[in-house]
């Protein structure tokens, strides 16, 4: 029994010094003034960054509306196309099940910026090339597999039977969603929203594909800033991007078993 | 009609998705009606497969997500056995699982800041007197056989694996490991002929997530890998981007090999689990 308490104790020191570790290094180079090899610490402090990050005038103002912006839609939107297909998967005996798993499951082992470089000749002809709801498009194909996933397991201990007994109690269709199988779901729904969000708010690659540049999205911004060698910006950039994403965990991590960004 | 709560969601991954593979299939071709060209021909792959860079690329792809998907299943399971031992609670999960929320741009970020040759941990051993300087400590970065890519991956692939490895091992009978023990079993031949043949299905399932993913991942090798080798993706986003737009079909070349090489691993994985049936 000592040994298993000893166990306990060592993976939560190793495993919380390795959980803080990234926040405190980001959060050091985003206060740097000067550090330079071989400092272990910096010589100088300076709020630099985050004055130039916060600045009026600071690009970070549209990529962070532009992320929002995408991740929120593509979230809704995802969550809202994937909730009959779980559902239908979940309760209903449809023959062909195997296959309809197949093709909406393909994504997540199967390149999205392949099918995207493909479609992008069609999107440049519809308008959609450089503009955030092309991006949405785009965010939607990796984030609707993980929907259906997720969704279909929220219905795995559904009862369909109550919403018969609502029917016949007289309410009608949409009576029976909101009233019914909303309520029973919610706490499904909101997890799969919020993990639709994270899943869009990490997306680089689509969204340089499709948005051409054009459309600002924080990871553009973060990426370009380490390229650019600056590490107090890239510190400031990091905790401001990783902010959202670990708040979220912090909410679902207890609901979800596997997961994937 | 039964389909039709499938249909929304059927828009984005049979027509949006493998419309745009397929697209992606004709333009690799040469399919261009833009251009005038509507003749399918083999040129683009043909020049790929001449081309040296192109081996390279995907044996550096190949080997990064190989390798990758290895250390983290093994270093995953190590972990999920570690946790189960420890009694894992909802407290020590969630400080494992807090890689999983930061994307992969971040992780890269913090590769770069503590193993680049004047990163945090080259100045420790300096401080410690391991290295006497950068150009002392070893060049994880930027180099021929992508270390740097693959140290990012394991990093943040091993808690994906090991938490869903722990949730089948949460699942598992305590009694069979109890059998075994009554039976003579030592703790290895527990592990061996019990428990990992009992969590299979969940570190196969979860590895070919990890290797899909490593296959197609973009900003880790574009940021931590070297400009040559590069990865298949890196390699097909720059000829995509190319001013040249007859370097179009080569970049969708690129991508149907790496699409191919995601299609043959799950049609392995399907036919080796299909044939045992399921669980």
């Amino acid at each position: 029994m000592v040994s298993r308490t000893l166990l306990k104790s060592t993976l939560t020191l190793g495993l919380g010094v390795s959980a803080l570790l990234p926040v405190v290094l980001l959060a050091v180079w985003s206060f740097a003034g000067r550090w330079y090899f071989p400092a272990l610490w910096p010589s100088e402090w300076s709020v630099r960054a985050w004055q130039s990050v916060f600045s009026p005038t600071s690009q970070v103002w549209t990529a962070l509306w532009g992320s929002l912006w995408v991740a929120s839609v593509t979230a809704v939107l995802g969550t809202a196309i994937a909730l009959p297909a779980a559902r239908a998967l979940s309760l209903g005996t449809v023959r062909v099940k195997g296959l309809l798993s197949a093709l909406l499951l393909a994504p997540l082992v199967l390149p999205s910026f392949a099918s995207v470089m493909g479609i992008q000749v069609i999107f440049i002809r519809l308008g959609l090339a450089d503009t955030r709801p092309g991006v949405v498009l785009a965010h939607l194909i990796p984030v609707v597999p993980y929907a259906v996933v997720l969704l279909g397991g929220v219905f795995g201990g559904y009862d369909a039977r109550l919403e018969g007994a609502a029917r016949t109690l007289g309410a009608s269709r949409s009576q029976v969603f909101w009233r019914v199988t909303l309520p029973v779901i919610l706490p499904g729904v909101l997890v799969s929203l919020l993990f639709a969000f994270l899943v869009s708010w990490s997306e680089y690659l689509l969204t340089l594909i499709v948005g051409g540049g054009q459309v600002l999205t924080l990871p553009l911004l973060l990426f370009s800033a380490v390229q650019g060698g600056d590490y107090a910006i890239t510190g400031a950039l990091s905790l401001l991007y990783i902010a959202p994403t670990l708040a979220v965990f912090a909410v679902i991590a207890p609901r979800v078993q596997g997961w994937r960004t | 009609m039964r389909l039709l709560p499938f249909l929304p969601a059927l828009v984005v991954t049979a027509l949006l998705f493998g419309g745009g593979l397929l697209l992606g299939g004709l333009q690799s071709l040469g399919y261009a009606p833009a251009l005038g060209q509507t003749a399918l021909k083999l040129d683009a792959y043909r020049d790929l497969f001449a081309d040296r860079s192109f081996w390279a690329a995907l044996g550096l792809t190949a080997w990064v997500a190989t390798a990758s998907t290895f250390l983290a299943a093994v270093f995953g399971t190590a972990f999920a056995l570690l946790l189960q031992r420890a009694g894992a609670g909802g407290r020590l999960r969630f400080l494992f699982g807090l890689t999983l929320p930061i994307p992969h741009l971040v992780a890269s970020v913090l590769t770069l800041l503590l193993i680049s040759q004047s990163g945090l941990l080259s100045r420790l051993t300096l401080a410690a007197g391991i290295t006497s300087g950068p150009q002392d400590f070893p060049a994880l970065l930027y180099d021929r056989r992508g270390l740097g890519i693959l140290l990012e991956l394991v990093w943040k692939e091993t808690p994906f694996i090991g938490l869903n490895v722990l949730a089948a091992l949460t699942r598992l009978d305590p009694r069979l490991n109890e059998v075994a023990r009554t039976l003579g079993a030592g703790r290895w031949t527990r592990l061996v002929r019990v428990t990992l043949p009992l969590i299979r299905p969940a570190l196969l399932s979860s590895g070919i997530l990890v290797f899909a993913f490593s296959l197609s991942s973009f900003e880790v090798p574009a940021l931590l890998g070297a400009t040559s080798p590069t990865t298949l993706p890196v390699l097909a986003y720059r000829a995509f981007t190319d001013t040249d737009l007859s370097t179009r079909a080569e970049a969708l070349a690129i991508s149907m090999v790496v699409a191919a090489l995601g299609g043959a691993l799950v049609w392995g994985y399907v036919r080796a689990t299909g044939r045992g049936g399921r669980g």
